[in-house]
């Protein structure tokens, strides 16, 4: 039996030696394609986001974003008593500013709450009413949410006292239900997705 | 665990317990019974003090909340702005039984210090949180625009 020469033997290992390979690593990526695809379909629809809009639709995080210039209180989400505004800083008015009650830490006795900065979101930050699509986007808007970017909005609710204050309320106020550690790695995952929004009203 | 804090220009060291309502500081241990306890849930008003400067319900402020800071109750603000509300208050004879009047005045003092020409509506919303249940709210209205033209000259 003549010998092959290298010049046929040599594109056949390789050939075989590429299909081999692309057969591994086409059946190495068979089964994660599967999550990658979900992942992928979670991002498209912006389903990362829904757990994320759980937790800001939560009164403790809702009653300080309201769509009008009366903050609100309690599960019900009722108006401030006293008549409470916004004034133009989002501190209140003139003798009725947030830390004329509100001081750094809560009021065991009254019941009044407390944490560092108490205030008002912006406005142009009002959540209340708008459905996750428009939340998200909202919340993404820098030019709604003081020039955040994502990085910045992923340390505003992980770090910020007055934010982590939705989670140790005190009194008989409810916490956020979801643990704020899971909501921290939901919010980085919806982040690392390239924080996707829902493409439509729901 | 002793708080310090000045209150109408003068330091005072009071022993009360770090949470008890800057109110009962005031009337039960300095004994400056000027402000008034009306309803104890920032309801009312009567307890307005200023903190450094800014009115503040003092039954919800605590003692450690004035700790390093500068209360002023209704004995002891002055100035030009003070001087011209109490003229207005006398003028207009604003007050009738005055159990809510000396949060009335902080709170008017407050806002002519921050707005010198108030609106109508500039004095409903900063004074909305000052009841009184004689219903002097038009002459307290009135005599804050008194006072501002005061101040104006």
């Amino acid at each position: 039996m003549p010998p092959i020469s290298l010049r046929i033997l040599l594109p056949v290992v390789a050939a075989l030696l590429a299909a081999g390979v692309g057969a591994m690593f086409s059946a190495t990526r068979t089964e994660p394609a599967g999550l990658v695809t979900t992942a992928n379909a979670a991002a498209a629809d912006g389903a990362l986001f829904t757990p994320v809009a759980t937790v800001l639709r939560h009164p403790r995080c809702m009653n300080c974003h309201p769509r009008d210039d009366r903050p609100r209180q309690g599960e019900d989400e009722h108006k401030h008593l006293q008549n409470i505004v916004r004034g133009a800083d989002n501190l209140g008015f003139v003798n009725a500013r947030c830390n004329a009650c509100h001081r750094d830490e809560n009021n065991n006795d009254s019941g009044v709450p407390g944490a560092p900065n108490w205030h008002l979101a912006p406005l142009s930050m009002g959540w209340k009413g708008l459905n996750d699509a428009e939340l998200c986007t909202a919340l993404k808007d820098e030019s709604k949410n003081g020039g955040k970017d994502i990085a910045a909005l992923v340390e505003h609710m992980d770090k910020d006292g007055l934010v982590l204050w939705g989670w140790a309320p005190g009194g008989d106020r409810a916490p956020v239900s979801t643990p704020h550690p899971q909501f921290v790695t939901e919010l980085k995952a919806w982040a690392a997705a390239g924080a996707p929004c829902p493409a439509s009203a729901n | 665990m002793p708080t310090t804090f000045s209150v109408n220009g003068q330091k005072r060291t009071v022993e009360a317990d770090p949470e008890t309502p800057l109110l009962w500081v005031l009337r039960d241990e300095l004994k400056l019974t000027g402000t008034k306890f009306g309803c104890g849930a920032a309801l009312c008003g009567a307890c307005t003090v200023h903190l450094d400067g800014e009115a503040v319900r003092s039954c919800q402020i605590q003692a450690r909340d004035a700790a390093g800071r500068e209360v002023t109750t209704i004995e002891g603000v002055k100035g030009d702005v003070t001087a011209a509300v109490l003229a207005a208050w006398i003028k207009l004879d604003v007050a009738q039984c005055g159990y809510c009047q000396p949060g009335q005045v902080m709170s008017a003092v407050g806002l002519l210090t921050q707005i010198q020409k108030p609106t109508d509506d500039d004095i409903d919303k900063a004074m909305d949180g000052n009841l009184c249940r004689c219903s002097t709210y038009h002459r307290i209205r009135a005599a804050i625009h008194d006072a501002a033209k005061t101040l104006a000259g």
